[in-house]
């Protein structure tokens, strides 16, 4: 089986500064992987990379292409890079507004990602928002409203809907559950866990609530200083854990 | 189905001034197609260290760990996830799950994962839930809020689901009432007729003998405390 991303050596630096160094590994379709470690351990930075949002200074991030197999994102070009991150790859941020806009209605930042790939009957576009705001659980007569009225968990599944709606391979999430309050967090979470499941979906998740990784990520990268210190399966890391420092992350959770 | 030789464990704290506790050598023990094993010894003896390394769940310092065809001590992440997902089983003590979805759906997963449909999965899920006598009206509830035993019983639903060719029962019969301990008693003979390779770690002596063909005592193999 052909891995849906293989990340060889990826470095990036902040002029002297490490912000991640010496990454690699394969992701396979329909896998999750979880990115952990304490802020400023070069998580966001990796996800960043890997996304193609900051450009590494060494390395190369493949991707298996719909029309061409296995094509190094870095040396890409910027519009094929571009399209790619519209069709095949989406990005939820940990601030929904980050990834929404907020003064179109929520209809329409759904549908904006379908027009950019060449939607261009409304009623369909429309009927695909729709159903697509039922999927994340936002009610139909929301359609014509502004996220800006919406909540923030509201506001981060409309995300998650924009994101899926083009029906991509690969999700890159950066702390999607942050910053909502505990409830909303398990809701979103079971929300993930099936899409993932029915659509098949591959995702790469940066957070640092280990209790979200336990649930939702196959495997786990545990980042300090910019390096992977250990890596393997999610429970296995968080169970037996190898590295001094994933032993003080495991063992500084608090029990409930 | 299962074969394990010459395994050794040990945990390094490194926070706590790098002090290596050896938890397991020359462990060995090999179960066959319908075989049901016991592990037995005092607590801290390895019973569980032993369960989680061929779950892969532990990290094995040494030896091999065959399960079916895959040596789980070297085995890819990718390999365990998928050995896990069509060949080896975990009955655990603790039931871990979203919160907020349906125990239906809890119980209905592994089937789901193995690419069954939506109706068959929760079909099956219903029978051994009646079976387990998990009342009908708390089907569409999480179990996080369930009692021990409920939960329990939930979690060895969830265990028989999917018909495994192995699997690791810790401690399946721990506070059931009479009436559940027979019916997961019976589910255990049930996967041993079609061949179920078992290891499982039963305190309630009764339970172990009507069930288990052979015991394993794991003390042989605790550095230290060898008899």
């Amino acid at each position: 089986m052909t891995p849906l991303l293989q990340v060889e050596d990826i470095a990036k630096y902040y002029g002297t500064r490490i912000g991640c160094t010496g990454v690699s590994f394969d992701l396979y379709p329909g896998e999750v992987m979880g990115i952990v470690g304490e802020s400023g351990s070069g998580k966001s930075t990796l996800l960043n990379t890997l996304a193609g949002h900051l450009t590494p200074d060494r390395g190369a991030v493949r991707f298996d292409t719909r029309a061409d197999g296995l094509r190094d994102t870095v040396t890409m070009s910027e519009p094929e890079r571009r399209m790619l991150s519209r069709t095949d790859w989406a990005f939820v941020h940990q601030h929904a507004r980050d990834g929404l806009r907020m003064n179109v209605s929520a209809g329409g930042n759904v549908g904006e990602r379908l027009m950019a790939v060449g939607a261009r009957h409304y009623g369909k576009i429309r009927a695909t928002a729709s159903d697509w705001l039922g999927r994340v659980e936002i009610n139909e007569d929301r359609i014509d409203d502004r996220p800006a009225s919406f909540s923030g968990g509201m506001q981060q599944r409309l995300q998650i809907a924009r994101n899926l709606v083009t029906g991509p391979r690969l999700v890159f999430m950066d702390e999607p559950t942050g910053g909502l309050d505990v409830s909303v967090q398990a809701r979103l979470l079971d929300l993930l866990r099936n899409l993932v499941r029915e659509m098949g979906l591959s995702a790469i998740i940066v957070t640092h609530d280990l209790a979200v990784v336990r649930l939702l990520a196959d495997r786990l990268m545990v980042m300090k200083d910019g390096h992977v210190v250990e890596s393997g399966l999610t429970d296995q890391v968080l169970d037996d854990p190898q590295h001094g420092y994933t032993q003080l992350l495991v063992s500084s959770v608090l029990q409930v | 189905m299962i074969r394990v030789e010459n395994v050794s464990k040990s945990f390094t704290l490194h926070n706590q001034g790098a002090v290596v506790i050896p938890v397991m050598s020359g462990g060995e023990l090999s179960v066959a197609k319908g075989e049901c094993v016991a592990l037995t010894g005092a607590s801290g003896a390895g019973k569980s260290t032993l369960m989680r390394m061929i779950y892969g769940n532990y990290l094995t310092a040494a030896g091999r760990i065959m399960v079916g065809d895959l040596d789980v001590a070297r085995a890819s992440p990718r390999e365990i996830l998928m050995l896990r997902r069509h060949v080896l089983g975990y009955v655990s003590q603790f039931l871990r799950v979203v919160p907020r979805v349906a125990t239906l759906d809890v119980v209905a997963e592994p089937l789901r994962a193995v690419g069954r449909s939506e109706a068959e999965a929760r079909d099956r899920a219903r029978e051994l839930l009646a079976q387990l006598n998990i009342p009908e009206r708390l089907w569409q509830l999480s179990p996080t809020t369930f009692s021990g035993g409920e939960q329990q019983r939930v979690n060895i639903a969830r265990g028989f689901a999917h018909p495994y060719p192995v699997l690791l029962l810790d401690e399946p019969t721990a506070s059931l009432d009479a009436t559940n301990r027979a019916t997961v008693l019976a589910l255990i003979e049930e996967a041993k007729a079609r061949g179920t390779a078992i290891v499982g770690i039963f305190h309630d002596e009764a339970a172990r003998e009507q069930i288990c063909d052979r015991e394993v005592d794991v003390t042989r193999f605790t550095p230290g405390m060898a008899a």
